[in-house]
């Protein structure tokens, strides 16, 4: 039978599957998965699009219809150790964070985004429909487009976070659904939720974006990313050795490649002993690749999925990986806040960044959004460096409105190398409405993490061609220029406790305040409705008595 | 009379001094008592701050100080020490200069009163005498001046003490007799909190008694002098406003600072009756009774103007303390104000029912307020039904010690045109009651 050729040309899709393996100096290891659907289409310019293959259909819909232009969504459950864990691949802040570009050609951003917040809630059975003006900034400068644009109005940009946003199995299992191979097949089978949630950190994420197809950007195309980055911990005690397998960290492993993906790949971290006498990886492979990611050359193990022999004999593969110890990977840049003070009146948000460069100094933007009821004095922020004052060259400060808006605080400062700055700014609790309290007051409110930004120098040259073929994991940021590498570090959300109000005295306390007002009334229109007047004594009951009687017979009175 | 005063303004700057070097001054600038978030200095830095950093200080919701301050504070932010100091004993001496013409006047009444034989022979106790009243204009200095509340509200540097300022030289100029300064002080004070204007009618009554101008609805001289009162009063409050527009380029200023005093949106804890009652509103009654409180403000005009349009310097008096009772943030700078006054009536403590228990009411809430504000906040080992409870009762002794004296005033009236020994029918000894 002849295939009847198509009137529309197909635009061609491509998905992708790795995941990246790096076991961490303090017995954990770190497995990240990444998932990515490159698809040559034209969302925007009213093009309907509507035969859907491998890109899901609820996200491509989510873009036409709201115009976005980026879209990046992450759900992170516990916080990134950077001193232990060094640096992660895709940077996520604990809780829920939201950051959207939209077109140009949307003219109410406010009200997209509100509608746009409320879809993805469905779409991830979070609770994202409490993004609203209260917790959303416009930022300045720190969040430019990861994709392709030019765009610098910020005023199509929305970032929120949302702290206490707890993550489980009702947000892994659609997240999952939007995989092309679902979990049947590939590398999404080793997404249980019974191990992945029963570690010390998770984060999943979706990053939509437009990126150039070729290097002339000729064509662009959409690319939409899962990541899943996830750490276990080390549960073993005292073998001497430390040993983790994929059944150990997955409960399964295994057994072929997803068949609608191009690439399929496990990578391996061995770049500390490629030797082996440290390091035991099985079974062996004898493919190598090598990677510059994070600033640093690393080599990796490579376990190609869509080759039969990788599953050998046993149609199944469970890598093993034995080593030693591992050294640190430094970090480059860290950071750390916390709140300082004592008691529910004021306070001071203290944030640490290090810079752990020996020589180096380089610049970072940090974006701080503080809720609206700790009330910022922009007057008593003071930034020092080694001991002395530093003077932040740029400062976008934009104060908040009560139950409005939050406050923005953007600033660029310059960090010297080998040195800690610390950022400090007092606040004053509010005391809020009975009704604005969450079910549990006295747990406290959550303010979502610090942003720090910057182009940490890189001490080997980083590859700015971004259109060549190489791993997911080190093509996520793009890379300008060789001399150094785009990082976003998040600091620890805080949690502060408010004043608060006695939730069952309403009616007591209307009635109380009610009074002292009607004693102050009573007395005033006392004094000033009366006059004086000599008391004469009234007459005995008896007497009165008979003054009634004589005055119904007409006698006067005694 | 200057040498007693000089001495006294010395004690106060000095004290005031002293106070703002000791480690003191920072504790006393954070106390909820004292300031509130209209009038704190923190602020009032932190709009300049914002100024700087070229964001408008009414874009967010941290200053809600007048323009005109902003202008003044970018001049003097070095000497601002100096400024309240300054602001004080403008007060002071403006009081004490309002309170001897006063009384200058209130001997001449009750001479002609005298010669004319109006009061009835056995109230003879009852007049005053010069000697008695000498001393009456040092004594309010005093009190303004060595009040803790007004020690505490200068140390702290709240606004409050330039409203006190601005209050005091608007009574110093109706006393007086002039009516365009009345009327341009009066419109700076409403400017800066907008409860003041109930001085108005008090003023009106003063000055149209003053010019002999008889308070009759239907006599044209009575409306004339009004409508030019009105007008030198608008016109004065509009160009002050219309300065405002120019100094900062937006009309942001009047939601930040009028709709800021009038719809209570921040619910800091202070002494008032405010905050715990609309942090514990239902939110389908909060416009009904936020609008309910702000009325109970305003509408003790008309009727205390009716019952006291002889006697419109205890109209003001009155007046005051409604506004320091029930305004929406009200601070101990407020109270010191009123308070500073009651030496003037002096000669009613004869008449005085309450006053121990009042002013050991006073006392007490005064002490329990940092102590129950310390456990709440820091201790944690209280909540916020006890601070504010001493709210409560410290109202409730505010509103008795008005009413008091009110209670005293009025029954030294009757007693001057009915006798001070009044007898019953069958002449015994007669009781006076209100009915």
């Amino acid at each position: 039978m002849m295939p009847v050729p198509s009137s529309v040309p197909q635009p061609k899709d491509d998905f992708q599957e790795e995941l990246v393996i790096r076991p961490l100096h303090s017995g954990d290891i770190y497995a990240s998965f990444q998932f990515r659907t490159l698809w040559e289409t034209d969302f925007m310019r009213g093009n309907k699009v509507s035969h859907y293959r491998l890109f899901p259909k609820s996200l491509g819909q989510v873009i036409s219809k709201f115009s976005v232009r980026e879209l990046h969504i992450s759900f992170t459950q516990g916080y990134w150790r950077t001193m232990q864990w060094g640096q992660p691949f895709l940077p996520s802040p604990p809780g829920a964070e939201l950051w959207v570009w939209f077109q140009d050609s949307v003219t109410d951003v406010d009200g997209t985004w509100k509608e746009l917040t409320n879809v993805l809630s469905g779409i991830f059975c979070a609770s994202l429909n409490f993004i609203d003006s209260t917790n959303t900034v416009q930022p300045s400068a720190s969040f430019k487009p990861l994709g392709i644009g030019n765009v610098t109005d910020h005023r199509f940009l929305r970032y929120a976070t949302l702290p206490r946003e707890i993550v489980c199995t009702e947000n892994l299992t659609p997240w999952k659904k939007l995989l092309p191979c679902g979990s049947k097949a590939g590398l999404a089978v080793l997404l249980k939720s019974e191990k992945l949630f029963h570690s010390s950190f998770h984060s999943q994420a979706v990053h939509i974006r437009p990126v150039c197809q070729d290097w002339q950007c000729k064509t662009t195309s959409w690319e939409l990313r899962q990541t899943l980055n996830v750490v276990f911990d080390l549960h073993t005690p005292g073998q001497g050795k430390l040993e983790w397998s994929l059944f150990k960290m997955f409960s399964r492993t295994l057994t072929e490649a997803c068949p609608l993906a191009s690439s399929s790949k496990i990578y391996i971290d061995i770049t500390d002993d490629p030797q082996g006498e440290q390091f035991e990886v099985s079974p062996a492979t004898h493919l190598l690749s090598q990677a510059m990611v994070l600033g640093d050359r690393r080599t990796f193990s490579v376990y190609d999925l869509t080759q039969q022999i990788t599953f050998g004999t046993v149609r199944s593969l469970n890598l093993l990986i034995r080593w030693k110890s591992r050294d640190m990977l430094r970090p480059l840049l860290h950071a750390e806040r916390y709140v300082a003070g004592y008691g529910l009146q004021t306070g001071e948000i203290h944030t640490l960044m290090y810079n752990n460069h020996p020589y180096r100094s380089f610049p970072v933007l940090l974006l701080d959004s503080v809720p609206w009821y700790l009330r910022l004095y922009i007057h008593t922020l003071t930034v020092t460096s080694k001991g002395k004052d530093n003077k932040p060259s740029y400062i976008h400060y934009q104060p908040s409105k009560d139950r409005v808006r939050p406050h923005l605080l953007e600033m660029l400062v310059q960090l010297p190398p080998n040195s800690v700055t610390e950022v400090t700014v007092q606040f004053e609790r509010a005391l809020l409405k009975w009704t604005e309290y969450t079910p549990d007051p006295n747990h406290g409110f959550y303010v979502g993490s610090s942003v720090i930004s910057s182009l940490v120098p890189s001490i080997v040259a980083m590859d700015t061609n971004s259109t060549r073929e190489q791993p997911l994991f080190s093509s996520f940021f793009p890379c300008k220029e060789e001399s150094s590498y785009f990082m976003r570090v998040y600091t620890e959300p805080l949690l502060v406790n408010l004043p608060t109000p006695d939730f069952s005295m309403p009616y007591n306390v209307i009635c109380l305040t009610c009074t002292v007002v009607a004693v102050g009334y009573g007395s005033l229109y006392n004094l000033l409705t009366r006059s004086f007047q000599i008391e004469e004594p009234s007459p005995g009951l008896a007497k009165r008595i008979a003054n009634i009687i004589r005055k119904m017979r007409g006698v006067p009175p005694l | 009379m200057a040498a007693p005063l000089t001495l006294l303004l010395l004690v106060a700057v000095t004290v005031r001094a002293a106070l703002y070097r000791s480690s003191l001054a920072d504790l006393i600038s954070e106390r909820v008592e004292v300031v509130s978030p209209l009038t704190a200095w923190k602020r009032v830095v932190e709009g300049l701050a914002l100024l700087d950093l070229g964001v408008s200080p009414y874009s967010g919701d941290v200053f809600h100080e007048t323009p005109l301050i902003i202008y003044l504070f970018h001049f003097l932010v070095d000497y601002a020490e100096i400024t309240f100091m300054l602001a004080d004993v403008i007060t002071a001496v403006a009081l004490y200069l309002s309170v001897k013409d006063y009384n200058k006047q209130v001997f001449r009444k009750q001479k002609y009163a005298l010669e004319a034989d109006r009061y009835p022979l056995d109230c003879l106790e009852l007049i005053r005498s010069p000697k008695e009243m000498q001393y009456i204009p040092l004594k309010v200095a005093m009190f303004y001046l060595l009040n803790p509340f007004t020690i505490l509200s200068c140390v702290a540097k709240s606004t409050c003490g330039l409203n006190n300022a601005v209050i005091a030289l608007f009574v110093l100029s109706t006393i007086k007799g002039n009516v365009l300064l009345s009327a341009i002080f009066l419109s700076l004070a409403t400017y800066q909190s907008i409860y003041p204007l109930t001085l108005c009618a008090a003023a009106l009554l003063y000055l149209l008694q003053r010019q002999y101008i008889p308070v009759n609805l239907r006599r044209f001289s009575f409306w004339w002098f009004v409508a030019q009162y009105a007008f030198m009063y608008l016109g004065s409050l509009f160009v002050i406003v219309g300065l405002s527009f120019f100094l900062l380029g937006s009309w942001d200023f009047l939601p930040s600072v009028y709709g800021f005093i009038l719809s209570v949106p921040d619910l800091t804890p202070n002494i008032g009756l405010f905050w715990y009652f609309f942090a514990e509103m239902f939110e389908h009654f909060r416009l009904f009774f936020l609008c309910v409180f702000q009325i109970n403000v305003f509408f003790y005009t008309v009727p205390l103007s009716i019952k006291l349009k002889e006697h419109p310097v205890f109209l003001i008096f009155m007046q005051l303390a409604v506004i320091s009772i029930f305004k929406s943030y009200p601070t101990v700078g407020d109270i010191a104000l009123y308070m500073a006054f009651l030496p003037v009536w002096s000669h009613l403590h004869r008449f005085l029912r309450n006053i121990f228990l009042v002013s050991c009411v006073l006392l007490a809430c005064s002490a329990l307020f940092p102590v129950l504000w310390h456990l709440w906040i820091y201790a944690g080992s209280a909540n916020s039904n006890f601070y504010y409870a001493i709210t409560l009762l410290f109202n409730v002794a505010q509103i008795l010690l008005v009413s008091d004296y009110f209670y005293a005033f009025l029954r030294r009236e009757h007693h001057l045109s009915h006798g001070l020994y009044l007898k019953r029918k069958d002449g015994s000894e007669a009781t006076l009651v209100l009915k």
